[in-house]
């Protein structure tokens, strides 16, 4: 599923944010973004509410195409060097190697097993054999199999919500994209269910490359190897986890991750 | 219980009269409810009274089945010299009357008002196959397009307003545009193009020309749709409207092209919706009198529509000669002018002379009437229900 990738060697980044603006009809919403995010990475976005760490992450799947005012001003976002905004990018393919969990762990009110494979599905995938064993191969991952794997054709709202979650994962790990992105793939799970995702990170940390957006930042220094804080459409300051929530450079970020800057 | 003499209590309200008209605000829109829920059951009650008896009978089968399975007839009234009415149809007049000789004293005919009403039930069950049939798919195109595809903008507000106006509409209106489109000026394929025809574009082997359906079902059931259709559109884009946009995006970032989308994860929980409103669709076009009156109704017709003379077919026939007759008398179903049940209650109400053999012929019609649409509309409340039960989010 993955696009080759000629070399790794070079220390290019696998996606790399240039100048990006962003706006929703009039209301800019990103002014300048520059950011790169190496291969393998945890990237956190960080920041207040309203801050565009969202649209940024949004963009990357090219999802907030849905909206109908959102537009690109200026600016790209490549991977591997190629523009996704570029006329010729198709965003399906594109979708198929940049795989995305939202907030609100939203199963379809299907079974498991057709949440589960409902990529490979729509990607044209029908031998029932191939589906079965993606099926349990991305549920496996998820470390949800177990779990489910004796009632993998009742209905999926019928799971708990950190197991919805958890097969969210499954689903959009199915088509083995390259890049996951978590929009606050916790805030709607209690403390425990949130512990097995943070788990389940760790787990697949190295297979793909996460860009998780949270507000909470002791995740944000448990998970990601890298942090960047954004406020009010700029990015303030990107680097090591540890640097940002320990010498943070930018009085902004320090004000933010110390509770004062809301 | 004993209030304290003093002032003291900080809760003994005012007397600016704030309770007084809350009491009178309350009682008024209650009084308001009260006077509708009446209208409603004298309504309902007036046409069981009334109707009921000429549907329902004391003996097996319990229920009139002549009523519901003969066609409409011209009744007679044979009275003899000791006043005793008997009622027969055209053929048994005179064997009654022979029968009777010197005892007969008068006769009486009363158009439309015996037999049954299986014309006018069959004619409006086709109108509403063709009307929601056409009024469901143009209306869910058109809902999906708006909800799913439509960008905002000056485009979908016109849209939007010509939707408002087709809802306000008079019917007769449309009766009259089914009347000039419909009826008159539709592009239909024949081997000879009338007199009447606006244009005609030759085929070679046939002859595409503009003159229309005539009266007939298709007609009818086309200008119906177009009474239903901002209903369905709608309630449809409502109904799509409600499917939470997670399913959506969830479905776009797995890769799913638009249309997929649409087709597997917002048109299957929006169906219970749509079915729904596909209901009110269903009671307002049986309802309807106007659009038909021009395009698809007749006040009497003695034959159903599928009881046509067609040429017998050779002993030898084939079995294809045979297949093709069979089609072309299905087909030939949509073409032929009916009965419809609202222009058949019109008929009995308005064209005929009143009395009372005529006035037990409507309340029956429209008995039947009631029974069908509230059965139609519960049979699509227990679909709903059970796509809800599968469908649930």
């Amino acid at each position: 599923m993955a696009a080759d990738t000629p070399d790794l060697t070079v220390a290019e980044p696998l996606i790399q944010v240039e100048k990006f603006n962003y706006a929703y009809g009039d209301n800019q919403v990103l002014f300048d973004v520059d950011l790169n995010m190496r291969s393998e990475d945890v990237m956190a976005l960080i920041g207040p509410s309203g801050c565009g760490k969202s649209t940024l992450l949004r963009s990357i799947n090219r999802i907030n195409d849905l909206v109908d005012s959102a537009r690109v001003v200026s600016g790209k976002i490549k991977i591997d060097g190629v523009d996704l905004y570029a006329p010729d990018v198709d965003v399906i393919s594109l979708r198929r190697n940049v795989g995305m969990v939202f907030q609100k762990y939203n199963p379809f009110p299907r079974s498991i097993f057709e949440n589960a494979v409902y990529g490979l599905r729509v990607a044209g995938i029908k031998d029932r054999h191939d589906l079965e064993e993606a099926a349990e191969r991305s549920l496996r991952s998820a470390a949800l199999w177990d779990e489910v794997k004796d009632r993998l054709h009742e209905v999926a709202t019928g799971l708990s919500g950190g197991q919805q979650q958890r097969l969210c994962i499954a689903r959009a790990i199915a088509l083995q994209p390259r890049i996951l992105l978590m929009d606050e793939p916790c805030a709607a799970l209690d403390p425990i269910a949130t512990a097995r995702i943070e788990e389940l990170i760790h787990q697949l940390r190295g297979q793909y490359t996460f860009v998780i957006v949270t507000h909470n930042m002791e995740q944000a220094k448990r998970i990601a190897d890298r942090t960047a804080f954004f406020y009010k459409g700029r990015l303030i300051e990107e680097d090591e986890t540890m640097n940002i929530f320990n010498h943070p450079r930018d009085p902004q970020t320090e004000a933010y991750i110390t509770g004062r800057l809301t | 219980m004993n209030p304290a003499p003093t002032n003291e209590n900080p809760f003994a309200g005012d007397s600016s009269g704030i309770q007084q008209r809350e009491t009178a605000a309350r009682w008024g829109l209650r009084v308001g409810s009260y006077i509708v829920v009446i209208i409603t059951l004298a309504i309902m009650l007036h046409i069981f009274v009334k109707g009921a008896p000429v549907v329902f009978q004391s003996k097996w089968p319990f229920v009139n089945t002549q009523f519901l399975t003969e066609l409409p007839a011209t009744l007679h009234v044979i009275e003899d010299q000791e006043g005793t009415r008997i009622e027969t149809d055209v053929n048994g007049a005179d064997a009654v009357k022979k029968k009777l000789g010197d005892n007969f004293r008068s006769e009486k005919t009363i158009s439309y008002s015996g037999g049954g009403i299986l014309g006018p039930i069959v004619g409006t069950a086709l109108l509403v196959i063709v009307s929601v049939g056409v009024a469901l798919f143009l209306g869910v195109a058109c809902a999906i397009y708006l909800s799913e595809y439509a960008k905002h903008g000056k485009f979908l507000e016109m849209v939007r307003l010509a939707i408002l106006n087709l809802a306000g509409v008079p019917s007769v209106v449309f009766g009259l545009f089914g009347l000039g489109a419909f009826v008159l000026t539709a592009p239909t394929f024949v081997d000879v193009p009338a007199d009447r025809s606006v244009f005609s574009i030759p085929l070679g082997f046939t002859t595409l020309s503009f003159e229309g359906w005539d009266t007939c079902v298709l007609s009818g059931g086309f200008t119906l749709a177009f009474v239903i259709l901002p209903v369905i559109i709608t309630a449809s884009e409502q109904c799509l409207q409600a499917v939470p946009q997670g399913f959506r995006e969830t479905s776009m970032a797995l890769g799913a092209t638009r249309w997929q989308t649409i087709r597997y994860s917002v048109l299957p929980f929006a169906t219970p919706g749509i079915l729904t409103s596909s209901i009110l669709g269903i009671a307002r076009a049986a309802g309807e009198t106007a659009p038909i009156m021009f395009t698809a109704a007749l006040a009497f017709k003695d034959k159903l529509p599928w009881q046509k003379d067609l040429p017998p077919l050779p002993a030898d026939a084939s079995i294809f000669a045979h297949w093709e007759q069979s089609v072309s008398r299905f087909l030939g179903i949509f073409t032929e002018s009916v009965q419809a049940l609202p222009y058949h209650i019109y008929t009995l109400a308005a064209k005929i002379p009143q009395n009372e053999y005529a006035e037990r012929a409507q309340y029956g019609s429209v008995f039947v009437f009631l029974v069908l649409v509230a059965s139609l509309a519960a049979s699509s409340v227990l679909l709903r229900k059970h796509l809800r039960a599968k469908y649930r989010w």
